[in-house]
Formats: C-alpha cells, sequence, structure tokens
C-alpha cells in the first residue's frame, strides 16, 4: 500500500477515457455493429394486449415478404429448457422468469410473440409489421393504485436485497406523543431507463453448438451463463462479448429479449443472427417500478427525530417478485430511536420492473428526505441544521460500524457553493421577476460494495501491461481506470497499459451494477499487479550481480519500469532485465477481490452525499427552472476525478428527470404504457440543466476495498429529486408529493 | 411498413398529377414527420411523391408589401431569414420555439403545415384512433389526454394540432398557396386546417391532388409588440402545452389590431376574432387581458387530464399579451418567461 501511494501518478488525476477518440470517431463496435458473414435479421412482433392467450396468428403475408427465412412462434419456438430455474440469471429475482414465445399465455402488453427472420432487416421489419394476432384477453390490472390494497410481504426475498429491518422503539408511541409530526404519501410514478443504445444482440454462429455472442449487457458473463443453461450449451462455446455499452442504467443487468431470439434463431436456423430492439419495445424490458410511500416523522423542539415509520408499497409483475431496498435507508439515514419500516409489492399485469440507477434509494430516500423536509417545516428549524442534529455515526438498522462516513463535510461544502445562507426562511418569500426562488437540499446515501472480482496481469519484456477482467464499461470508465491502476501498481505511463475487458472469456466479473466495479474489479487488478511485482523482485533478487540481492520487498519501488531501492534510486534493474536474466517473455499473474467476511461482521460501508438545489418557478405558469446543482459526494478515493465528475452529472440529470419530467403514462383500460417513444417519454433537455457542481470531499477509508474506492454509479441521483422537490416547496409553498412535478401541479 | 410508389418529378405540373393519380398519394419535403409515420404504420400512402427536386425554395417579395415563402424553404433557413427576422419576428420566434436545431434543419414550410397530431394513440396502431381508422373511435377521449384539445374538440377526435410554426402564420393572417389539379388557388390561413367535427383524418381542406406551394404573409407591422410564449412539459423540445401567438397595434396608448392565436389547444391554431373585435379600444391591461382571455376561453373544456390547460391557457394569454405590449418578446433562448 505505502509503495503504490509513493508511486501515485494517475489515480487521483483527471484523465480522458483511453476509449474515448474510438467512440467519437465511431470505430468503438457495439452489440449490434459487428458484422457476420451470411447475418440474418431477426424483428420481434410485440403483444398489443395485457393478459390473455393468443387464439390465433396470421403469418401468411408475413411468410409471403421475399427474403424471410422463418417465423417463429410459441407454436415452433426453438429447443430451449423447460425448467424455470434454468432461466434464472445472477440478477433475476424470486418466481417465474419469463420465457419469450413459451405458450400462448399474454402476461404484458409489449410481450414478444414472434420472431421474424429474414436475410435482411428490412425484408424482416416489413414481414413483421404484417403479423396479425388475435386475443382473449383475460382481467388485466396496470394500475397501481387499484392494487394497493392488496399488497404483500414478499416471501421469497430477492438475493442481495436486505428486507426492511425488524422495528425498533415503539414509533407508533412516539408519534403520538410528539410536539412536532408529519404524516404524509408520497407516489412517485414509473420510469423508463432510455439508454440511447437501442438494445441488440449479434450472434454469431461459429458451428454447432457453439456461438459468439455480441451483446448489450452489463455482465458478459451473466448473458454467457444464460445462453448455456436455456440452451443446453457447453460453457467453452458460448463467448459473450460487450466491449462497449451505449448506456443501461440497469436495464441491461438481466438477458433481455434480444439475446435469447438471437440465440435461438442462430442455433435453430445455423446460421448468425442479429436480433435488436426498437425504442418502443425498449418499453417492456422492465422498468423502474411505481411506488407509494406512506411516511410519519415526528421530532421533538430541538429537532431531534423521535419517531420514524415508512411503509412503501412497489409494482411487480405476476410472474415475478421484482425487490429493492425502498425503505431500509429511512432506518439509517439519521439517529431515531424509534423506527418502523416496511415493503410491499403489488402485482400488476406488467412486465417484471428490474433495476435502474440506484434501485430502490432513488425512490425511498427521495420520498424520506420531502418528508424530513416537511418535518423541518413544521418544527420551524433550517434543514441543514436538522440533519446535522440527528447525524447518524452508526448503521442503526445493523448496529454496524460505518467504515466512513465524511457526509458533515459534504454537507458543509454544498452548503458554500450554493450559497445556503441565502435561502428565505420562509416560502414563498423570494421573487426576482416574475420567478419564485427557493433552495432545497437533501442527503443522498448508497451502498459501498465490494464483490467477488478476479483479474490476470500480463507484464511483457517490452514494458507493456495487460490487465483483464470480465467487467464492461457501460460509458462509466471502467476502461480508463482499470489502466490507472495498473499503471501506478507497476510504475508504468499510461500508453503502456492496455485494459481488456467486456469479455466473458476473462477472469470472472459480476454485472456492472450497484455502483461495485471500480472497488472490486479495480482491486482485483491491483491484486495480480502485486503479484506480477512479486514474481519481478523474486527474479531481480536471483539475478547475478542484483542490486537488490539483499533487499526486502518492502525496500524497494516500481517506477518508470525499473525495480530500485527506495533508499538508493539510482541502484535499479529495467523489468526487462530482470525477465531476460530469468528468460521470461511474459510473466502473467492474477488477482482476487473478496469482501472480508469478519469484518463485515463489525463494519459497513455506504457512499453519502449532499445535495442542494436553486431553483425557479413562475409564479403564474409553474414553469420550473434549476439554475443550479451542487452535489458533495463522500465515495472515499476517487481514481479518475474527470469520469467521476461525468458520473455525478449524469445521475444529478436523470434525479432532475425523476423530479420534473420522467413518467410512463398508462392507459389503465388498455393495459397499455401510451408515450413509448423519446419524443413523449421527457427526460430532460440541454434547456433543462444548467450549472451542476460536482465536489468529492475527502474521505480515507482504507477498510471499504483495498483501493480504498466506494464507487459513484448511482450516488448522483439519490436525493436530487427531493432537493429539487424541497427547493420548489421553499420557492412556492407549494409541497407536491406526486413525481414527476410537472407544472399542472403548480399551478394553484 | 407498405409497399409503395416512389417518384420525384421536376416539375410542379408533373408532381401535382402525380399526387392527383393516386388515391392517398403524399408529398415528401423533409420527411421528418412523414417518415416517422411510415415507420410506425400509421400513414400507409401507395405513393410517395418526393418534391425536393421542385423549385419552391424562394423566399421573395410581393407586390403589396408582403413575402411569398416557397413550400421548400426550411424551418432554419425561414427562422433565420433577414427578411423573416426584420419583418416577421413573430414568426421567426415561433419557428424558434419548435422542435430542435437537427429537425428544424431538414423540416419545410409547407410541411410544417401537414404535421400531424402527436396524440398518443394517433401513433400506436394497436388502439383504436378515428384520425387513423375513421370509424374505430377515440382512445384519447377517457385515456392519457394530458396533452389534448380544451377548444373546438368533437366525440369523434380531442387531439391537437402540434405545430408551433402555424400558430404563428394564424396570427399574422398568413395565406396558404396551393397548385391542384384545377390550377392555383389561394386558401386564407384559417380556412386551412380544420376542426375535427365528424371527420378527424382531414387536417385541412386539401383536395386530394393538392400541393401547397408557398406561404404568403402580408404586409403587417406589429414593431415589437407581439410574443410567441410557449408552455411546455421541460424547457424544449417538446410540443406546447399552450402556446400564444401575440401581436398588438397600440395606438396612442389604446389597442388597435390585435392578433391572438393559440397553438397546443386545439385540432387546429385557434383565434377568435370576435374576441380580438371587442378587444379593441381599450387600454392594453393585465385586467383588459384577463376578460380578452376568458372571453377566449368561454366555450373551453377538459377532458381529464387535460382539464388545467384551461386555467394554464388562460395565464399564457394573459402574461403574452403583456410581454407584447411591453415590447418585450419571449426569447426562445432564454427560458426565463418574462
Amino acid at each position: 500500500m505505502e509503495a503504490l501511494q509513493s508511486n501515485i501518478a494517475h489515480i487521483g488525476k483527471p484523465t480522458s477515457r483511453v476509449d474515448g477518440k474510438l467512440k467519437v470517431t465511431g470505430r468503438a463496435r457495439y452489440a449490434a455493429e459487428y458484422p457476420a458473414a451470411d447475418l440474418l435479421h431477426g424483428v420481434i412482433v410485440s403483444a398489443t394486449v395485457p393478459a390473455g392467450r393468443i387464439t390465433k396468428l396470421e403469418l401468411d403475408r408475413a411468410r409471403a415478404v421475399p427474403g424471410v427465412v422463418q417465423i417463429f412462434t410459441h407454436e415452433n419456438r426453438g429447443k430451449a429448457a423447460w425448467l424455470d430455474r434454468k432461466w434464472r440469471d445472477e440478477v433475476a429475482p424470486p418466481g417465474h422468469p419469463f420465457r419469450p414465445l413459451h405458450s400462448d399465455r399474454i402476461l404484458f402488453d409489449g410481450q414478444p410473440i414472434a420472431l421474424v427472420v429474414a436475410d435482411s432487416f428490412e425484408a424482416a421489419r416489413d414481414a413483421a409489421s404484417l403479423v396479425r394476432a388475435e386475443y382473449d384477453i383475460d382481467d388485466f390490472c396496470t394500475e397501481l393504485e387499484v392494487r394497493r390494497p392488496e399488497a404483500y410481504d414478499p416471501p421469497e426475498k430477492r438475493s442481495g436485497i436486505p428486507p426492511p429491518p425488524e422495528p425498533r422503539g415503539d414509533a407508533e408511541d412516539a408519534f403520538d406523543r410528539a410536539k412536532h409530526r408529519i404524516s404524509s404519501e408520497y407516489r412517485i410514478n414509473a420510469e423508463h431507463h432510455n439508454p440511447m443504445e437501442l438494445f441488440g444482440t449479434t450472434c454469431v454462429f461459429e458451428g454447432p453448438g457453439q456461438l459468439t455472442i455480441y451483446e448489450k449487457t452489463q455482465g458478459s458473463q451473466n448473458s454467457q451463463g444464460y445462453v448455456t443453461s436455456v440452451f443446453g450449451l457447453r460453457s467453452k462455446n458460448v463467448r459473450v462479448i460487450n466491449h462497449y455499452v451505449g448506456g443501461a442504467f440497469g436495464a441491461a443487468l438481466r438477458p433481455q429479449q434480444q439475446l435469447f431470439f438471437a440465440v435461438m434463431a442462430s442455433l435453430e436456423l445455423k446460421r448468425s443472427v442479429r436480433v435488436t430492439l426498437t425504442r418502443s419495445q425498449m418499453f417492456y424490458i422492465g422498468y423502474r417500478p411505481d411506488t407509494y410511500h406512506a411516511i410519519a416523522l415526528a421530532a421533538d423542539n430541538k429537532g431531534r427525530l423521535t419517531s420514524i415509520m415508512h411503509d412503501a408499497v412497489a409494482a411487480t409483475s405476476h410472474h415475478e417478485d421484482y425487490q429493492e431496498a425502498v425503505v431500509n435507508w429511512s432506518g439509517m439515514m439519521y439517529h431515531c430511536d424509534n423506527v418502523k419500516l416496511s415493503y410491499a409489492l403489488a402485482k400488476l399485469n406488467t412486465a417484471t420492473p428490474c433495476d435502474m440507477r440506484a434501485p430502490g434509494a432513488s425512490v425511498g430516500v427521495n420520498a424520506f428526505e420531502c418528508a424530513i423536509d416537511e418535518l423541518c417545516h413544521d418544527v420551524g428549524i433550517d434543514p441543514l441544521e436538522f440533519r446535522r442534529i440527528n447525524f447518524a455515526s452508526i448503521d442503526e438498522n445493523t448496529g454496524k460500524m460505518l467504515t466512513s462516513k465524511a457526509l458533515l463535510e459534504c454537507y458543509q461544502q454544498g452548503a458554500a457553493a450554493i450559497g445556503w445562507d441565502r435561502r428565505p426562511v420562509k416560502p414563498r418569500s423570494l421573487k426576482d421577476g416574475r420567478e419564485l426562488v427557493g433552495l432545497g437540499m437533501a442527503t443522498g446515501m448508497w451502498d459501498a460494495f465490494l464483490m467477488k472480482a478476479a483479474a490476470e496481469a500480463k507484464l511483457t519484456a517490452d514494458g507493456r501491461l495487460e490487465v483483464s477482467t470480465a467487467a464492461s464499461d457501460i460509458g462509466t470508465g471502467t476502461w480508463t481506470i482499470l489502466a490507472q491502476i495498473g499503471a501506478d501498481a507497476l510504475g508504468l505511463p499510461l500508453e503502456a497499459i492496455t485494459s481488456r475487458i467486456g469479455d466473458s472469456t476473462l477472469p470472472a466479473s459480476p454485472v456492472e451494477g450497484g455502483s461495485w466495479t471500480a472497488a472490486s474489479n479495480g482491486s482485483a487488478v491491483m491484486a495480480a499487479c502485486e503479484a506480477i511485482k512479486a514474481t519481478l523482485f523474486k527474479h531481480a533478487r536471483a539475478m547475478t550481480n542484483s542490486p537488490v540481492a539483499q533487499a526486502e520487498y518492502d525496500d524497494v519501488v516500481f517506477a518508470g519500469g525499473r525495480i530500485a531501492l527506495k533508499n538508493d534510486l539510482a541502484r535499479s534493474l529495467s523489468f526487462a532485465e530482470v525477465m531476460h536474466a530469468a528468460d521470461l517473455a511474459e510473466i502473467t499473474e492474477t488477482g482476487k477481490a473478496a469482501p472480508s467476511l469478519l469484518q463485515m461482521r463489525k463494519y459497513i460501508s455506504y457512499t453519502h452525499s449532499a445535495v442542494f438545489a436553486e431553483v425557479r418557478v413562475d409564479e403564474d405558469l409553474g414553469v420550473v427552472r434549476i439554475p443550479r446543482i451542487v452535489c458533495a459526494a463522500a465515495a472515499g478515493r476517487i481514481i479518475n476525478p474527470k469520469t467521476a465528475r461525468s458520473q455525478i452529472l449524469g445521475g444529478v440529470v436523470m434525479g432532475i428527470g425523476m423530479a420534473l419530467h420522467e413518467e410512463a403514462m398508462t392507459d389503465h383500460r388498455l393495459g397499455k404504457i401510451m408515450n413509448h417513444s423519446l419524443a413523449e417519454y421527457h427526460v430532460p433537455a440541454h434547456a433543462d440543466i444548467a450549472d451542476i457542481e460536482v465536489i468529492f470531499v475527502d474521505e480515507t477509508d482504507e477498510k471499504v476495498s483495498p483501493l480504498g474506492v466506494k464507487g459513484l454509479g448511482e450516488i448522483g441521483i439519490v436525493g436530487t429529486a427531493a432537493a429539487v422537490a424541497n427547493a420548489i416547496f421553499n420557492a412556492t409553498g407549494r409541497r407536491v408529493r406526486d413525481f414527476p412535478i410537472t407544472l399542472d401541479k403548480l399551478l394553484a | 411498413m407498405n409497399r409503395f410508389d416512389y417518384i420525384r418529378p421536376d416539375t410542379i405540373a408533373d408532381a401535382v398529377a402525380a399526387l392527383a393519380a393516386f388515391p392517398g398519394a403524399k408529398a415528401l419535403a423533409g420527411g421528418t414527420n412523414l417518415v416517422d409515420l411510415m415507420k410506425y404504420d400509421v400513414a400507409t400512402p401507395a405513393r410517395v411523391v418526393d418534391i425536393n427536386r421542385l423549385p419552391l425554395k424562394a423566399v421573395e417579395d410581393t407586390a403589396d408589401g408582403g413575402l411569398r415563402v416557397g413550400a421548400l424553404v426550411t424551418n432554419s433557413d425561414l427562422a433565420w431569414h433577414p427578411q423573416i427576422a426584420k419583418r416577421y419576428p413573430l414568426l421567426a420566434s415561433a419557428i424558434l420555439a419548435g422542435a430542435s436545431g437537427q429537425l428544424r434543419n431538414a423540416a419545410t414550410t409547407g410541411g410544417n403545415l401537414l404535421q400531424r397530431t402527436r396524440c398518443y394513440y394517433f401513433y400506436d396502431t394497436s388502439t383504436p384512433c378515428n384520425k387513423r381508422v375513421p370509424g374505430s373511435g377515440c382512445s384519447a377521449i377517457g385515456g392519457v389526454n394530458r396533452i389534448h384539445a380544451i377548444l373546438g374538440a368533437s366525440d369523434s377526435c380531442i387531439a391537437v394540432h402540434p405545430s408551433d410554426m402555424c400558430v404563428a402564420l394564424a396570427a399574422l393572417d398568413a395565406e396558404v398557396e396551393v397548385e391542384g389539379p384545377q390550377g392555383r388557388r389561394i386558401i386564407p390561413f384559417a380556412q386551412f386546417h380544420r376542426l375535427p367535427d365528424h371527420n378527424p383524418e382531414l387536417d385541412n381542406t386539401l383536395e386530394p391532388g393538392d400541393l401547397v406551394t408557398a406561404i404568403i404573409l402580408p404586409a403587417t407591422d406589429f414593431g415589437r409588440h407581439h410574443t410567441y410564449l410557449k408552455i411546455r412539459d421541460r424547457l424544449s423540445y417538446a410540443f406546447a402545452l399552450v402556446s400564444v401567438a401575440a401581436a398588438i397595434a397600440i395606438e396612442d396608448g389604446i389597442i388597435g389590431d390585435i392578433r391572438v392565436a393559440l397553438g397546443g389547444v386545439a385540432h387546429k391554431p385557434w383565434r377568435d376574432r370576435n374576441a380580438e373585435q371587442r378587444l379593441r379600444g381599450e387600454p392594453p391591461s393585465e385586467a383588459t387581458f384577463l376578460r380578452f382571455a376568458e372571453d377566449v376561453l368561454r366555450e373551453s373544456e377538459g377532458c381529464g387530464q387535460n382539464d388545467f390547460k384551461i386555467e394554464l391557457a388562460r395565464r399564457t394569454i394573459v402574461r403574452a399579451l403583456m410581454q407584447a405590449t411591453r415590447g418585450t418578446p419571449q426569447d426562445q433562448s432564454d427560458k426565463v418567461v418574462r
């Protein structure tokens, strides 16, 4: 560790993406861009009703289109596993995974009912538009409010998702006796991921049972496991590649429809097949579920929290119990002795929801932090002061200690940057022209995970280092940070490092999610590099007349492609000399990262943030502008401040989307999402985004991961919508509890 | 997707003949709307007549001091044309309030007139829609209708016209020059688009074979007393919930000629000439304009999710007219509504 620190050159330095030039020049290939000989094109036909059975499929007109090779339906689907469990992937929730074309049953609107395969994309699309289906429609419901009374505690818990903690103290009694209390209900509408890149798979048929699959996924090995399990193939014969991923936000954690279809058609037709979803079809592959939050809070005169109750109900599908940690945060954001939390699901006739950037926290913390703002208003205390008073120094849900929590620094630096002292104490009291001005803030929190991951490092005698792990880069900067870590570990220039990721044949990696990649894969890469150093040192010592013959490992440094004595840098050996002497063309070592179970018994790790927003709301028209947002994050060591900042910017923009724009508009009479396009499903446009300032406060955490890294993929969205909503309250005096806050809700 | 004939005539006469010969033939200019609709199977023309080679790209003075704008002038070129910026800033502003830079670079003047509604159901071929399939029913009534009409709707259709440019053209009393099988004719703007009644499949009064060749802008001068104010669900790149094109001639502190057209509220850009007439001779003030807004909206009716648009329209009309009165037109880059 000390050697690493003394050598730091690249870690902590703002570094442009090593894959940036490839991306902006169009040379970085995405899944649906890979060429293949004799490629066939598949287009999916989607159901147009939310429940029932297919009674008739008219395929004749489609079959007659020149170039059509095959049309797959539930009546002639290719061979695939029968057993449910064979269809489960690494991140599947409990239940029955969706099996495309399994039967005539329709489980949700937009469900694939046929795949048209043709020798050109145009022919396939043309023919797909000619497929007609008739249905017997069953009763259905897509409205959470209607199903809410039947909400249930999911009997089987989703792996990796902690259920709400047991109640502590007596929250109801404390609430009843409290001087200040609020009780509110929040609703956050369903959202859709909408990454730029359409979901696509190019499945290259290499021979019977042998496939190379270019796939849009956040986990090449998860997709590989799914394909081998569903189609009964051997692992060594299935290679999944996802070098570049054009955004995903969680939608590409689970294997999606296009993967199944491309592989199924490829195996059946013994040809290479590409399947790409349309933008509209991407509205049916999982979404952030709608949630209701009943929140009751109480505090004493001094602003100390005395009771927290948060009961959430979230949507799921009929076939799976999708779960996320929605309410748990409410029990650990602040110190409080009386806490009661619950989380229940209600089944809707929709596709199964799926993880979307900070799943659970982005909605749970949003509602909770708005409710906290309501309580602050009731007590008459500054919301920032309230949060300082109620600071929690341990995780009160589990009683575990925190490996670090520089949240007070976030509060302080964020408040200074936004100019929190400008905040009008009285809502609707500050005006500039026709605009009401307000400031709001919220706390953000997300897990800092270290997952099991493996890596390989290979040093060649020409002084080049290759670091490999089956991680993905979904726009996050993984390519770049792994090179930075490798460069610093061996004291080499960044240009000497090649990262290899996005390939299922590389050392084991979890899916890219949960903000754990930098910590987990980064630590595995570092471990592999450390092993190379140990090997180099061993050979260096063994050389005749070696300057390091008498040295211990701690006495040397690795810098500039040389091993040198710390106290006499002039006495050194180049890596090439050492490898030549040992007759080695290359040194290859592996490394692993894994959480320490012993440490986990006492400690737990989270990333924290404080988000501050300034909003301006037209007093008559309800038009909201957000001239400034400050997100101050405590995320341990920042490997690459440039890509790290980008991650926070993206999270904040998505938080603005949650606050003001994003929602699925469903016609519950038809059970259909109606705004299934980027024209009508609104995400923030450039004009909606003004200044976003990102602050990384100093936070040293030697326990969270070997690199001291916490991860940044999700923290930027957590708390942002609440900060905006709280600022809107401060500006207008209107508390909108139904997200997104479109202008109609402010026209009073 | 449907099979279609594609032809690219060189003369207006050939284009008109090509359109007239095929029922349901569509003219293709910028393609920003038609091609989308064809991809979604909403438009299934048997013939597509690409008119991009026709000589319809000129912006020229008319004999009586107005301007004639060729149907193929792109929205961007029109918005930034020096004569438009100088003589018809209201039109330039409305164009720049719409779509995105890329779309405006491709979209044309004629095509903008013929944009189809953004009603969700019109675009989704799995749902009934009288505009797409006459007689199939209107799904928006009782459905997702946040963006729908509050004026002039019918039991058959509550869709709205999506254009910004057309709202300004309505306010400017533009005329549409049309070349058809019977020759050239001029349609006053107010008579170009129509209300849905029982035939919502017809957006306008064009006859089969008609080709829009130009827009004619009459001479007008409202000085700086105009504005285009568009209120939408995000600050850019969204269709209007309510928009207002306003122009006022103010003489000695008294309202003279006044034009107020509304977008996003009806099947066509909405004007109420009687209400405008009643405003003449009054002094401009918030109170006067509020009365006017109530007058214009007296028959407005929401259909559920869009009820808020009535109040929003009332306030937007007042604000727009105050902007026009002050001579401070809405800036389409600065998103502050002053």
